[in-house]
């Protein structure tokens, strides 16, 4: 299970890069791989604000659905069109070349609601047991 | 096998079925016109039917193999009731025929079939009337909580939940929420019941309805049943019966004495018409006494001489749910049906069909898991969990009875059982059809540990193997194109 | 009477292995005090005395009657290949295919199907089929809403009553407005439409031929409708596609329609086919069943059912419908009807519609007290005004032996006197004469 150190993330499996006032987001290597061959993902909107634990985006395989709660609260302003021709990207390279958005977060403190890489480690692990 | 538009021969004609004696008119403005040809394919007749023939041998089918599929009750169509169907006195009747005046006269077999088919209903599930029109089991879903909704309206409650076990039909919640309600799922307890604590806690004066197929997608009738409705009742909540399986409680229990207040029926199911590759079904929708003033217009009505009418009046209905009475071919083979079956043969269709599910139980139980082990009722659900610790998933079952021949049972539901093998063999299948079956699975659960990849590899027999369904997905190509 | 293939012994054998005495003990789960109170029906009867109860029921429905019904449902003709080829029962007893592998014949078909309502629509993908017209319609209403995130539709009131009281009735717990647009001369005023538009409009419906037979060209409002950025939806009748302006030709985004006139009895109402197709940017807003191309293991061609996330048994309360099945039956039906006419056999059969109908209206405006509309061009249907209510002169035809039309003031206020008639293929110029006469000898 890959979860890289520099990046922070939800119950829900996604993770946030944090960069100053910016943030890029996408889902967890665990996401996808309980997800299967990813066949769609729907995009926000640049310019949407988006709210922390809130649904903004999509990731569907064949046979499931998944939403995509955002991280943290904000704006959107890109996303990663590759993946409209491309949502096995998310598959192959979770972390970098299938992240899904960046946004500009409005409330830096509510990082502490998200988990570190040993917190998410150990929450994952307690899923499979 | 190649598409219809690959055999196109540009010039070749089938044989014309239009002639007119009218002159030749003065044309449309080119304004009006399609400037594009059509990509439809030209070919001789016996291209065609060549074409069909050839196709439809690419299917498995009730008369071609045992389909045990799970809540979907494929059970034999008997014949007569197609040739009934294609009468012209039934086929040929336009449909506005009995709203011109004096047409009323000329549709008077059509209007009885339906006011006896409701009759028949009414009486087969204990509810006050039915509406003929809804056009499936999903439709009659939503037509029935368009009813509550007008009845909450009505007797001027806000009312903004619907209370849906996790174990239910996908078409409930969705039905509920397109009616716009507000969805919430209450979970199944250990013994596979509805867990009732969590009933009541979800259950309120903003509840709705609830939402129950009975017996359940377990294949489990819920003994607590009357006491779930009576709760609902209680909260000012109706109580909704997705009449799915149906087929189990024939002359056993009926849900107008259970309490429910809105019933839909699957006559595809339950009543042997065939299910024609996905539809035309119907699904009716019968309910308590509160509901009446509430159902679609128009309705069928028997007047003091005998004769039938259609009665547009009825200030608190919901309106239109179809263009008219139904699919009146549908209604008709079910009516054909129940008659010909009678009080004693549908009492028979519920218990061989519940017996037959409880012998594939018993033979079956030592060999998969079985999440829920009592008496089922038409249906029993196992799981292959077990034969999925040796990578053998329900999926690859499925692949390999089709390779022996058989219609796989459902698969992956209901939801709440992992591995879910879902089997309904229904009544008209014989001891021997079940043996058979029986084996092939036996031989399955063998497999899964002696030679897994057997099964991984299946179908090998079939027109095409194992489709790429993430492609489908990824590159839609849904269409033709030259 | 039922179709129990169980011998006494057998179900004794199948009772000691289940472990019981007796069947009753099958259904002990069912408390006494939850037992059905009365199943009191009658017995069963032979398959011979059930057809003969129902072919007396047939017979008690008129047939002879010579059809210039339209308003919407089309006495057009039906080869014999088409029932011949449904009535396989590789087709109709099957289920939705959900098994690819042993359901090619099915996939490929329905593939087809889509691939026809794609040609005759002049759009980019089709959806395996809906209920019928009406439902298709307002099937395509609610994606319009979800699409555009807009609630705000305009209907022209030219598209048939039937189909607007059913959208009217689905959204009545929605939040969704509509504006009605009344017809102008029995047609669509443009103006009137246009006015109406605005940022909140997620639609615009029109129907083409509209309720009156009008035909029209549409493509001025649709640019119209997408300068606000709402979808434009049509609902068109298929059979006049093989003669008029397509609905992509137009411009519009989304159509549907009543499939009916390909190959399926009139049938009372029912079984019918609710077609639709739309612009390959809504495909993830579609409702029901939809069939893809793939390949399998080997690399050869082979369908499945594709893009179900959208679907119910997936989505759930999400889903961008309830639908859980689709009138596959009726869908095979128009595509083996299509299939036999062909590409040139669908044209001319649009243009004998279309002569048959200028004949009758020729024939008509010559009956003292007839008026024949003619404000607008029309394909296979007109109206005209009668000097009396066209219900009494409805009632005189039947009694001659014709169902001589649809009177509008059923659906219209103020237009009592005025009646839709339809006349197809099958009519010939003896019927539309005989008509004339009987019309002449009524007024």
């Amino acid at each position: 299970m890959d979860i890289p150190k520099d990046r922070f993330y939800t119950k829900e499996h996604e993770w946030a890069s944090i960069e100053g006032g910016t943030a890029y987001v996408g889902i967890t290597d665990y996401a996808q791989s309980s997800l299967g061959d990813i066949t769609f993902i729907g995009l926000p909107k640049i310019g949407d604000m988006i709210k922390q634990t809130e649904f903004c985006a999509t990731v569907e395989s064949v046979k499931a659905a998944s939403d995509v709660y955002a991280p943290l609260s904000g704006k959107v302003t890109a996303v990663n069109k590759d993946l409209v021709a491309h949502p096995e990207l998310v598959n192959k390279h979770p972390y970098d070349k299938g992240q899904i958005f960046v946004m500009e977060i409005s409330n830096p403190d509510e990082k502490a609601n998200l988990m570190d890489e040993e917190a998410y480690r150990s929450y994952v692990e307690g899923l499979s047991k | 096998m190649k598409l219809i538009f690959e055999k196109h021969k540009e010039g070749r004609r089938g044989p014309s079925h239009a002639k007119t004696g009218a002159p030749k008119a003065k044309g449309l403005d080119p304004k009006y016109l399609r400037k594009k040809d059509t990509n439809l394919p030209s070919l001789s007749e016996l291209d065609v039917v060549r074409h069909y023939t050839n196709l439809s041998r690419l299917n498995y089918s009730v008369d071609t193999n045992f389909y045990p599929l799970g809540s979907c009750t494929m059970k034999y169509n008997p014949k007569f009731t197609e040739r009934i169907a294609l009468f012209e006195g039934f086929s040929d009747v336009h449909p506005l025929l009995p709203q011109l005046s004096g047409g009323g006269v000329l549709a008077q077999g059509s209007l009885e079939v339906l006011y006896e088919t409701e009759r028949l209903l009414s009486e087969i599930t204990g509810m006050k009337a039915f509406t003929m029109q809804p056009m499936a089991g999903a439709h009659g879903e939503l037509t029935g909580v368009m009813l509550i909704a007008a009845y909450h309206k009505d007797k001027g409650r806000r009312r903004k939940f619907v209370l849906v076990p996790d174990s239910s039909h996908g078409t409930n919640p969705a039905s509920a929420a397109i009616a716009g309600y507000q969805v919430i799922v209450i979970p199944t307890g250990k013994d596979g019941y509805m867990d009732l604590a969590e009933y009541k806690k979800k259950l309120n004066n903003e509840t709705a309805a609830v939402m129950l197929t009975c017996p359940d997608t377990l294949g489990i009738f819920n003994p607590h049943i009357k006491e779930i409705a009576d709760m609902a009742h209680e909260a000012g909540a109706l109580v909704y019966y997705d009449g799915a399986n149906l087929n189990a409680m024939l002359g056993k229990a009926r849900p107008g004495d259970l309490g429910f207040d809105v019933v839909h029926i699957n006559l595809h199911k339950t009543f042997g018409t065939p299910h024609g590759g996905g539809g035309p079904g119907a699904g009716p929708v019968g309910v308590s006494e509160k509901l009446v003033e509430y159902l679609p217009i128009s309705r069928v009505v028997r007047r003091g001489d005998g004769t039938y009418a259609l009665d547009y009046q009825a200030h608190k209905s919901i309106g239109y749910i179809a263009p008219f009475y139904g699919n009146f071919g549908v209604i008709l083979k079910a009516y054909a049906y129940m008659l010909r079956l009678g009080r004693e043969g549908l009492i028979e269709a519920a218990e061989m069909a519940v017996l037959n599910a409880n012998y594939c139980l018993a033979k079956l139980k030592d060999y998969y898991d079985l999440p829920y082990d009592r008496t089922c009722m038409h249906e029993c659900v196992f799981s292959a969990s077990r034969q999925a610790k040796n990578g053998v998933h329900a999926l690859d079952i499925a692949k390999y009875l089709i390779d022996r021949g058989y219609h796989p049972p459902t698969i992956y539901f209901p939801l709440i059982v992992k591995e879910a093998l879902m089997i309904e063999p229904t009544e008209t299948e014989s001891k021997d059809t079940l043996d058979a079956f029986i084996d092939v699975m036996i031989e399955i659960a063998r497999l899964a540990e002696q030679d897994p990849t057997k099964i991984k590899e299946a179908p090998l027999y079939m027109p095409v193997k194992r489709l790429d369904e993430t492609k489908a997905a990824r590159e839609p190509n849904l269409r033709w194109r030259p | 009477m039922s179709y129990v293939p169980h011998t006494q012994e057998e179900i004794g054998q199948m009772l000691k292995i289940i472990g019981i005495s007796s069947v009753e003990e099958l259904f002990k789960d069912i408390p006494k005090s939850l037992r059905a109170k009365s199943f009191d029906l009658p017995p069963g009867m032979s398959e011979f005395e059930v057809t003969g109860r129902l072919k007396k029921l047939a017979a008690k429905n008129a047939t002879g009657l010579v059809n210039f019904v339209g308003a919407g449902f089309y006495d057009h003709f039906i080869p014999a290949a088409v029932d011949a080829l449904v009535s396989r029962s590789e087709f109709y007893t099957a289920y939705t295919p959900y098994q690819p592998e042993c359901s090619q014949g099915w996939l490929q078909a329905i593939y087809e199907y889509q691939t026809i309502i794609c040609e005759l629509t002049g759009l980019d993908v089709s959806n395996a089929s809906l209920y019928d017209g009406g439902t298709a319609l307002y099937e395509a209403a609610m994606m319009a809403v979800r699409s555009t995130g807009r609630n705000k539709i305009i209907v022209d009131s030219g598209v048939n009553l039937i189909y607007r009281t059913m959208l009217y009735s689905y959204t009545s717990n929605l939040s969704v407005e509509f504006v009605e647009i009344p017809v102008v001369h029995g047609q669509s005023s443009r103006d009137e439409l246009v006015k109406h538009l605005d940022d909140k409009t997620a639609a615009v419906i029109m129907q083409n031929p509209n309720f009156f037979g009008a035909v029209d060209d549409h493509s001025d409002v649709v640019e119209k409708v997408h300068k606000f950025g709402a979808l434009a939806i049509a609902s068109v009748y298929p059979i006049s596609l093989g003669m008029l302006k397509s609905p992509g030709e137009m411009g519009f985004d989304i159509a549907t329609g009543e499939g009916q006139s390909l190959g399926i009895p009139l049938s009372f109402g029912g079984p019918y086919l609710g077609f639709m197709a739309a612009k390959q940017e809504l495909v993830r807003q579609m409702p029901g069943r939809i069939v893809g191309a793939t390949v399998d293991t080997d690399g050869k061609r082979g369908f499945v059912l594709t893009l179900q996330t959208r679907e119910q048994h997936i989505r759930r309360e999400k889903a961008t419908s309830n639908i859980c099945s689709n009138e596959a039956l009726c869908a095979l039906r128009a595509a083996i009807f299509v299939a036999l006419i062909g590409k040139e056999g669908l044209k001319e059969l649009a243009e004998h519609n279309y002569r048959n109908a200028e004949f009758a209206k020729d024939t008509l405006s010559k009956v003292s007290g007839v008026e024949v509309k003619r404000s607008s061009p029309t394909f296979n249907e007109f109206t005209i005004l009668l000097p009396r209510p066209a219900n009494e002169v409805v009632y005189r035809m039947i009694e001659k032996g014709f169902a001589p039309g649809f009177p509008l003031g059923k659906f219209y206020k103020g237009m009592d006197n005025y009646l839709l008639v339809a006349v197809t293929e099958k009519r010939t110029k003896e019927e539309i004469r005989k008509f004339s006469d009987s019309l002449e000898a009524v007024l």
